[in-house]
């Protein structure tokens, strides 16, 4: 898998993933990568979504950022790849 | 930063279909009334989720074809392996009920604030529809913005909004690619978009457009790629892919 797999969507598409999980609107958050420091907004991350689950990964180096799974009523979200997050 | 659980909150609400229109053979804008819609941004999406009688359930997200203030309307590309497009373009009727959520989206917006940059629109196929809903959004706002449309589409028949496009205002240039066929006689250009048609089409990096780019993965990262060898700065590009089809 790499950053520039076909399927690979990005962040955009989980606009409402995140809305729901965050309360507010992170398409347009920073994001800034724990591996290797690549600072954006969410929409330019590279998102899998069935991977299975949401994996959210870094433009730059590939790492995963973020990986959030639906589990009944409840999403369980990862998010130790994130150095920070700050929505704008 | 450490994981927990949330628990989703529920932004669900019931629209009804009130107009289908085709635009392709395998396209569709579907008009939706929805009583508790809080107003969008042109370039915002909806997700919609389908859900089967044994409690399946897909979700998809669309960008917003219609602009600010205008009834909410979505465009919808058929896949015919999709799980839900299908439904959206063949089965739905005026009158039928769907789940929805929006709008959604932040980045991939304008909002028309700003009159002094020019706009560069690249689409590939299906990725015009957000484009339709900043360029109707600046004929409501009577802005001046000057703005280019380069549209990659399989054949003139693939071409979404084409009526639409071509009666667009003054200082709205649509510039089309046709990638497979041509009809008689088609003076435009031919082939995919590649650095050569970007350096013809889009506006010189010294002007500092605000580039917008939405099309199908591949598509995106070859356009991307080719205006940051123009000279745009990566930073001013944004972008919006909607999965693994082939370039248009």
């Amino acid at each position: 898998m790499t950053a520039r797999d076909d399927s690979a969507l990005d962040g955009n598409a989980i606009g409402g993933l995140l809305l729901e999980v965050f309360g507010t609107e992170m398409t347009a958050a920073v994001a800034v990568c724990g591996s290797c420091g690549a600072t954006g907004p969410v929409a330019e991350t590279v998102v899998f979504l069935r991977a299975p689950g949401t994996v959210v990964r870094c433009r730059n180096c590939g790492a995963v950022l973020m990986v959030i799974i639906r589990r009944g009523e409840q999403n369980c979200v990862d998010m130790l790849g994130l150095a920070a997050l700050e929505p704008r | 930063m450490a994981g927990t659980a949330v628990r989703g909150r529920l932004t669900w609400q019931v629209a009804t279909v009130e107009t289908v229109r085709d635009e392709t053979a395998s396209v569709r804008t579907i008009g939706l009334a929805v009583p508790d819609w809080a107003g969008h941004t042109a370039g915002q999406h909806l997700d919609v989720r389908l859900t089967a009688e044994d409690g399946y359930s897909a979700e998809r997200s669309y960008s917003i074809a219609s602009a600010p203030g205008e009834p909410v309307a979505i465009t919808v590309e058929r896949l015919d392996d999709g799980e839900v497009s299908p439904y959206l373009t063949e089965e739905l009727r005026s009158g039928d009920e769907i789940e929805i959520r929006g709008p959604i989206g932040g980045y991939f917006i304008w909002t028309g604030d700003d009159a002094a940059t020019p706009l560069l629109l690249v689409a590939g196929g299906s990725g015009v529809v957000p484009f339709r809903s900043i360029i109707r959004h600046r004929h409501n706002l009577g802005s001046d913005v000057s703005v280019r449309l380069l549209y990659s589409a399989r054949s003139l028949p693939d071409v979404i909004y084409q009526a639409e496009l071509d009666d667009a205002d003054d200082g709205v240039a649509v510039i089309y690619t046709l990638t497979r066929h041509q009809p008689p006689g088609w003076a435009g250009h031919t082939g995919r978009v590649d650095r050569r048609l970007l350096a013809e089409a889009a506006w010189p990096a010294q002007r500092d457009p605000l580039t917008f780019v939405c099309g199908p993965t591949p598509f995106v990262e070859a356009v991307a790629s080719g205006l940051v060898e123009l000279g745009y700065p990566a930073g001013l590009i944004k972008t919006e892919r909607f999965g693994g089809t082939e370039a248009p």
